[in-house]
C-alpha cells in the first residue's frame, strides 16, 4: 500500500506490531471445543453407532435412501433458516410455503399451464411470499416471529379453502423432468446438498454473507457502515421461501401426492431444531450450515432407527425433546469453555 | 449565526473557496426532543475543527447528519460550495466523508479484518461478491502495521478485543480511505494514554501530510487544544462559541459557555434543574 508515510507521525522506535496468532499452537481439545458443530457431530456419531449395533439394516442402500429422502427438506429448510437465525430473525412460514407450493403447481397445471411453467410461476410466488415477510418486518417493524406465523396461517387457510382439504395427485411424476425433480431416488438429497452448499457459500464466502452476519451481530453498526440492513433481511426471507417452496415441490413429486391437511409448523420446527442443535445461536451473528445439515442427519437417523428396531414412534418425540435439551446445554457449556481456551 | 458570541474576526474563514464544508440551519428533532435547532458551522480545507458540548447537546446527531446516516429535518449542507443532500452513508462516503462513530460501529462477531473492510469488502466475480479474504487480510495487516496499531490477531473476533483496541480499529477503518473530510466522534474515549497519543499523532499526520479536513468531538480540552485549529461549542443544539485555538484558552471557553448558559436560562430555553 501507499500509506507508509502515515507512520511518520507516530513515534519511531516502538516495537514492531505483532500480527501473528495468539502464540502457542492450539491444542486439539481447544480446536474441537471451538467448533460450533462439535456437539452435533458427537451425538450423531453416537446414534449412528447405537442403531448400527441394534439393527443390521441401518446401512443397507434402501435404508440410506430412506434416510436421505427424509432429511433432504429438513436440511435445506434448516440451512435457509440459518440465514434468518444469523439475522436474529426467524421464518415460521417456511413449512407452510413448502406445503403450499405443490398446491400452486397443481392448480396452475389443472388450469392447463405446462408443468415446467407451473413450477416456475410457483417459485416466483414463493419469492413474493418471502418478500412480504421481509417487507412487513422491515417497514412495519412487526417481529418476524409474528409476521411469519401470520403468513403461515394465512397460507394454511388459503390451501384449505382452495382444496376443501381433499388430497390430490401431484402432476409431473412422469417424464424426464420428474426424475430430476424428486422421482429419482437420489434426486432430492442431491438437490439438498447442492442448495445447502450454495447457502453455505453465500453465508461464508460472499459479501452478502458478511452483511448478513453484520446485520445480525450489530444492526446499528452495520447500518452506520452503510450496509443496507433492510434489504439484506428482505433478501434472506426471499431465499428462505424460495428454498422451502422448491423442496416442497420436490417432495410432493417424490411421494406423488399433495395432502392439504398437513400443518406447516410440523415441517418448519424440525428444520429449526436441526439448525439449533447444529450450533446456530438464536441471538444472531453466528450460524453454521454444516452443523445444520448434520443436525438434519441426526433427526433422520433417530427417527429411522426407532422404526428399524421396532420401538413405537411415540418414543421418538420423547427422545428428540431430551436430546435437544442436552445438546443445547452442551453447546452452551462448550461456548463458555471455548471463550476460555481462546484467551 | 455563529457570530452571536464570537466576533466575526476570530472564526470566519478568509475566503469562500477555503471552506470545504458548510452547514446552514441544520435542525433535527426526535419526537419531543429537539436535538439540533439550527446549526450553522463551516470547516476550512485542511483544518481540524473541534466540537465540544455537554452530554446530549447534539454533537453526535450533527455528525450522523453530515455522514448521511440520518436526514436533517431542515437546513442545508454545502460541500465545496455545492449544496448536497446525502441519502445514505454510502452516498456521503462517495463524496469523501468518512466517520468514526461514537459507538464505533463494529460487529463483535466479525474479525478485525472483516470489520476494517465492512461494506467495502474486496471482492471478485462481480455481482456475486466473492470475498478476497487473503487480500483483505494482507491489506489489513499492512495498514495496521503502517499506522502502528497493535492488535493481537487480525483474524480474532472483535468481541475479544479491549475497548481501546476496538477504538483503534474503528479509527483505522475511517482513516484507511483517502477521505476529504474525516468526522471523529469521541475517538479517544476509551483509550489509554499511549494509545491516545498514537491516535492523536495519526490524526495530526493525516491533517498535515494529507491535507484532510476533520471534525473532532471530544470532552477533553487538553486533547482538543493539542489537535484542533478551531473550536465550536454546541449548547442546546446550537453553535454558541466559535474560536480559534490560538486565540482562546480553556478559561475563556468555559466563561463563554457559562455566559451562554445563563443567557439561555434567563430566556427560558435551558433546563434549570441540576
Ligand atoms: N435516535 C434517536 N432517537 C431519539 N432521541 C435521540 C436519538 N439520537 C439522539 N437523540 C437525542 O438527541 C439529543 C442529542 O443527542 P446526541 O447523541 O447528539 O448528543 P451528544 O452531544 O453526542 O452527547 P454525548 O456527549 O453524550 O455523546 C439527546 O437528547 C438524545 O437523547
Ligand atoms: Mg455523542
Amino acid at each position: 500500500m501507499s500509506d507508509v508515510a502515515l507512520a511518520e507521525g507516530a513515534s519511531s522506535g516502538s516495537p514492531a506490531p505483532q500480527f501473528a496468532g495468539r502464540g502457542s499452537p492450539r491444542s486439539l481439545l481447544g480446536s474441537v471445543v471451538q467448533r460450533r458443530e462439535s456437539t452435533v457431530v458427537v451425538v450423531t456419531i453416537g446414534v449412528l453407532i447405537y442403531f448400527a449395533l441394534r439393527t443390521s439394516t441401518l446401512y443397507s442402500v434402501a435404508n440410506i435412501i430412506t434416510i436421505a429422502q427424509y432429511i433432504a427438506s429438513i436440511a435445506v429448510l434448516g440451512a435457509a433458516q440459518v440465514l434468518l437465525l444469523v439475522l436474529a430473525e426467524i421464518d415460521l412460514s417456511q413449512g407452510q410455503v413448502y406445503l403450499t407450493a405443490p398446491w400452486f403447481v397443481y392448480l396452475l397445471w389443472a388450469d392447463g399451464i405446462a408443468f415446467g411453467w407451473a413450477v416456475a410461476i410457483t417459485l416466483a410466488c414463493c419469492v413474493i411470499i418471502g418478500a412480504i415477510n421481509g417487507i412487513v418486518l422491515v417497514w412495519l417493524k412487526v417481529p418476524s416471529l409474528i409476521v411469519t406465523l401470520a403468513v403461515n396461517y394465512a397460507l394454511f387457510g388459503l390451501v384449505l379453502v382452495e382444496s376443501n382439504a381433499i388430497q390430490q395427485n401431484m402432476p409431473g411424476t412422469t417424464g424426464h423432468l420428474g426424475i430430476w425433480l424428486g422421482i429419482g431416488s437420489w434426486s432430492t438429497i442431491l438437490w439438498a446438498l447442492g442448495i445447502s452448499t450454495i447457502i453455505w457459500v453465500l453465508l461464508k464466502r460472499t459479501r452478502f454473507g458478511t452483511h448478513v452476519t453484520a446485520t445480525g451481530g450489530n444492526e446499528l453498526a452495520a447500518a452506520e457502515a452503510g450496509v443496507p440492513v433492510g434489504r439484506v433481511k428482505i433478501w434472506c426471507f426471499m431465499i428462505s421461501s424460495l428454498a422451502a417452496g422448491f423442496m416442497g415441490i420436490l417432495d410432493a413429486i417424490r411421494i406423488q401426492s399433495i395432502n392439504p391437511g398437513n400443518s406447516g409448523l410440523d415441517i418448519v420446527l424440525p428444520a429449526i431444531v436441526a439448525a439449533v442443535i447444529g450450533g446456530t445461536a438464536l441471538t444472531g451473528g453466528r450460524g453454521t450450515i454444516v452443523g445444520t445439515v448434520i443436525g438434519a442427519l441426526f433427526l433422520g437417523v433417530l427417527e429411522d432407527g426407532f422404526n428399524l428396531i421396532g420401538v413405537s414412534a411415540n418414543w421418538f418425540y420423547l427422545v428428540e425433546g431430551v436430546v435437544i435439551l442436552v445438546a443445547m446445554a452442551i453447546n452452551n457449556q462448550l461456548g463458555v469453555l471455548a471463550a476460555r481456551t481462546r484467551r | 449565526m455563529t457570530a452571536d458570541v464570537a466576533g466575526p474576526s476570530s472564526g470566519s474563514p478568509s475566503r469562500a473557496e477555503d471552506v470545504i464544508l458548510r452547514t446552514e440551519g441544520i435542525t433535527k428533532r426526535f419526537g419531543a426532543v429537539v436535538a439540533l435547532r439550527g446549526v450553522d458551522m463551516h470547516l476550512e480545507r485542511g483544518e481540524v475543527l473541534g466540537l465540544v458540548g455537554d452530554n446530549g447537546a447534539g454533537k453526535s446527531t450533527f455528525v450522523k447528519i453530515l455522514t448521511g446516516f440520518q436526514p436533517p429535518d431542515a437546513g442545508r449542507i454545502y460541500l465545496e460550495g455545492q449544496e448536497v443532500s446525502f441519502h445514505s452513508v454510502t452516498d456521503a462516503r462517495r463524496h469523501g466523508i468518512e466517520t468514526v462513530y461514537q459507538d464505533l460501529a463494529l460487529v463483535p462477531q466479525l474479525t478485525v479484518f472483516q470489520n476494517l473492510f465492512l461494506n467495502r469488502e474486496v471482492t471478485s466475480l462481480g455481482k456475486i461478491g466473492w470475498l478476497s479474504n487473503r487480500r483483505m487480510r494482507r491489506l489489513a495487516a499492512e495498514y495496521l502495521h503502517d499506522i502502528r496499531v497493535n492488535v493481537p490477531d487480525i483474524n480474532a473476533e472483535v468481541e475479544l478485543l479491549s475497548g481501546g483496541q476496538r477504538q483503534a480499529i474503528a479509527v483505522a477503518r475511517a482513516t484507511r480511505q483517502n477521505a476529504k473530510i474525516l468526522l471523529l466522534d469521541e475517538p479517544l474515549a476509551a483509550m489509554g494514554a499511549k494509545e491516545s497519543t498514537l491516535i492523536i499523532d495519526l490524526v495530526k499526520d493525516l491533517s498535515k501530510n494529507r491535507g484532510m479536513s476533520m471534525i473532532v468531538i471530544d470532552h477533553n480540552y487538553t486533547h482538543l487544544f493539542e489537535l484542533c485549529d478551531r473550536l465550536n461549542v454546541i449548547q442546546q443544539g446550537r453553535v454558541t462559541v466559535n474560536k480559534r485555538v490560538s486565540e482562546t484558552s480553556v478559561e475563556e471557553l468555559t466563561e463563554l459557555m457559562v455566559a451562554e448558559y445563563r443567557r439561555q436560562v434567563r430566556e427560558g430555553q435551558a433546563p434549570t434543574g441540576s
